[in-house]
């Protein structure tokens, strides 16, 4: 999909609360929608596009699942397996030691972990370049996208128009 | 656009900023050529990073006995700068991540500059240890890896091993918090650049294109590093102070010593913070972005995270005198009347005095008094540690080795170059960033943009009238008349809230006890906010959801009954 061209019609919108009355417009109509951008995180707009909830949070549990794993099993093993040294007559598996660098390293792979999954699965990150539909979108427009191998172009046309878009364009995304 | 007005909430952002003005205020300083002050700070800053260079240098060739250190005064300057630095890079994440949880929304002025400094503060801090074991070349050895030693591991009981993992995981977790929420705003900066600069930014801004699944997932990934972050920051200095609390030093293993230290970094991070952006906002010129309301909030953590490291002082010196314990008892005698008594009485004055002026108002609202305070703090956070550090090392248990530590000019030199250096950096990040998060403010702009609350709230959308949507009749309304309008909608008595949908009448009890007495002050109000005012009413409201109020209340405040009527259909139990 990523590499087949698409001609995209989409409709820029002065503020974000008429570009919400717009989206719910679209679904009355049925209007498939390819994608809205914005400038800033605008509430009440995944309900309206169906989005469910992001599961980065469960990738985070799980990675820092791992970093608990990794750095109890590790000084376990290290200390009472590969190489116990007594420090002060102490135990060699000495649990309350352990507890502030497990608890790093839980922290450190979930943020890692998270971060990275974030970037990946949204498809950014260094070098990446996306081709923007307006330069204005980062700004202060709020812009909701239809593809035309979706959508009839004329009633997307007629639906930007009638619900308050300032200025409605076409451009081909590679 | 239908007139959001809240009467109680004091506005964050003032002028009557529309989108486009913010995008513009907060990334033009990074477009224009440098000014003069930029230049001359940063050279002087640049010099002294030079100076410190040096230092560290002759101390890597020289060895570790240009310093002053001996063999009782095993730490000195070096761990005094270290814990300085490590403790005012502690309220970038407090600000990022603690006051996001908390739904404050005065950080969003201040977030991304306090997250920055806390990313140079902990550089510098990190500096410290890395070359006051001497044989700076071989520092790795700290990390555990398989090795050709045997494989020798380092001590996994050590406290000092445990900081070394804190610092390195809160360093590389303020980092990617950090970034993530610089990449929105370098997109902004890519769309409005030409160029090379435009080849930059792209680079910078990782592809970003605001697409709603990646807000949505971004939203996600703040809010849980946030959760993860806050316990982070707190366990940071936590084991910071383990380093001296575990040892069998008298005046050093106190158990109150790690809220002591957690609330001292706090409150000199915070100093810190402040005397940045009362710079920051003059030079570039963005006093309605962090406005004197932003000091104020921060002046008053200050205040009280003062008084609670006094209360830690006084407490240490009761707990000193009634543990019966001599050594315990000459340790503190010594640190206030023995030789280092004049670093013990700055420490008491810069730190328990001077943050109690913040109790007036006016001091609070001051910028002059502020960065004089915060100055002030800086200096007496820093007596803080060089008094622990310093005064008790000095005198151990054997009179015969003590000793009177000052420091070389090569000690001296390696901190001047440190705050060379976090200088060096922070004009840096202001010349490449906006030092305001752009996006963020964006999003706090219908709640607390001048035009929508507080006493100059008007009847007005956003600055744009010409996009010919049904409404915008109303938003040519004169601003006198509406202005009175608002203060008629502030005075009404009260409105019955029962004719909204999901309002009943416990809900509404629960409501105007709050203070939520109209349907101009339901409209004007966050949904998080009537969460909390229903979490903490009487009564069980589990079933209750706001989400919908403001929106009706905004209804039934213009009077559009059929619409109210309208919605209500559509709605389920006041949820959409």
């Amino acid at each position: 999909m990523a590499h087949t061209n698409r001609n995209v019609i989409y409709g820029l919108y002065d503020d974000e609360e008429i570009m919400l009355t717009a989206i719910k417009e679209a679904n009355a109509q049925h209007l498939e929608i390819m994608d809205v951008y914005t400038p800033f995180p605008v509430h009440g707009l995944d309900p309206l596009l169906g989005l469910s909830e992001s599961r980065l949070h469960i990738a985070g549990f799980i990675y820092g699942l791992l970093g608990t794993l990794t750095a109890f099993l590790g000084m376990t093993w290290i200390f009472t397996k590969d190489w116990p040294v007594v420090f002060g007559g102490k135990p060699h598996w000495s649990v309350p030691a352990f507890i502030p660098i497990t608890f790093e390293l839980t922290v450190l792979f979930a943020a890692i972990g998270m971060t990275f999954t974030f970037y990946i699965v949204c498809g950014l990150g260094p070098g990446v370049t996306n081709e923007v539909l307006d330069d204005r979108i980062t700004d202060d427009k709020f812009c909701i996208a239809f593809d035309e191998s979706e959508v009839d172009s004329a009633k997307a046309k007629s639906f930007l128009s009638s619900t308050g878009a300032s200025e409605i364009n076409k451009k081909i995304l590679s | 656009m239908s007139a959001v007005v809240s009467p109680i909430r004091d506005p964050l952002i003032y002028g009557h900023k529309s989108y486009h003005d913010i995008t513009e205020d907060l990334v033009s300083p990074t477009e224009r050529t440098p000014s003069a002050p930029w230049v001359i700070g940063f050279i002087l800053s640049i010099s002294l990073l030079g100076f410190g260079l040096f230092c560290i240098a002759w101390t890597i060739w020289h060895g570790i006995g240009t310093w002053n250190l001996n063999r009782t005064v095993g730490w000195g300057w070096d761990i005094t700068n270290f814990v300085w630095w490590i403790g005012i890079g502690h309220a970038g994440t407090l600000i990022s991540a603690i006051l996001l949880l908390f739904r404050q929304k005065w950080r969003t002025g201040v977030n991304r500059a306090a997250e920055a400094m806390t990313i140079f503060a902990v550089i510098c801090a990190a500096l410290f240890p890395g070359i006051h074991v001497g044989r700076a070349w071989v520092v790795f050895y700290f990390f555990p890896y398989p090795n050709t030693r045997g494989p020798l591991w380092p001590n996994f009981n050590s406290p000092l091993l445990w900081d070394l993992f804190a610092i390195s995981t809160y360093f590389t977790v303020s980092l990617l918090f950090w970034y993530t929420g610089l990449v929105p705003d370098f997109a902004t900066v890519r769309d409005r650049a030409k160029g090379m600069r435009k080849k930059v930014y792209n680079f910078l801004s990782f592809g970003w294109v605001g697409s709603a699944k990646h807000w949505q997932r971004w939203e996600a990934l703040s809010l849980v590093l946030a959760g993860i972050a806050t316990p982070l920051v707190l366990s940071v200095h936590t084991i910071v102070s383990f380093d001296f609390a575990t040892s069998v030093i008298p005046g050093w293993h106190t158990t109150i010593f790690p809220p002591y230290f957690v609330a001292g970094a706090i409150f000199s991070g915070f100093a810190m913070v402040l005397t940045l952006m009362l710079v920051v906002r003059k030079v570039l010129h963005l006093e309605e972005y962090i406005t004197l309301n932003h000091v104020e909030s921060m002046n008053k953590v200050i205040l009280a995270t003062g008084s609670i490291v006094g209360v830690a002082y006084l407490t240490e010196l009761f707990v000193a005198w009634y543990s019966g314990y001599v050594y315990e008892q000459f340790a503190f005698f010594n640190r206030a009347l023995g030789p280092y008594w004049w670093s013990y009485f700055g420490m008491m004055f810069c730190n328990v005095i001077s943050p109690q002026f913040f109790w007036s108002r006016k001091i609070r609202r001051s910028v002059a008094w502020t960065f004089f305070l915060s100055i002030v703090i800086n200096i007496g956070m820093w007596f803080e540690r060089f008094v622990i550090i310093a005064t008790t090392l000095a005198r151990d248990y054997i009179p015969s080795s003590w000793s009177y530590y000052s420091p070389t000019w090569v000690e001296i030199g390696i901190f001047i170059g440190t705050i060379g250096l976090f200088f060096t950096l922070f004009l840096i990040f202001c010349r490449v960033a906006p030092v305001v998060a752009v996006a963020e403010v964006k999003s706090i702009l219908k709640s607390s943009g001048d035009q929508y609350c507080g006493p100059d709230a008007i009847h007005h959308g956003h600055g744009h009238d010409d996009h010919g949507h049904d409404h915008s009749h109303e938003e040519h309304a004169v601003a006198e008349s509406v202005k009175e309008e608002v203060a008629a909608v502030v005075e009404a008595v009260e409105d019955d809230l029962k004719k909204l949908e999901g309002i009943g009448p416990k809900v509404e009890a629960a409501l105007k006890k709050a203070g939520v007495k109209t349907f101009a002050a339901l409209a004007g109000s966050d949904t998080n906010d009537l969460q909390t005012i229903l979490d903490e009413g009487d009564g069980n409201f589990m079933g209750n959801s706001p989400e919908s109020w403001p929106h009706q209340a905004r209804l039934a405040m213009e009077g559009k009954w059929d619409e109210l009527e309208k919605l209500q259909d559509e709605l389920q139990g006041g949820k959409y």
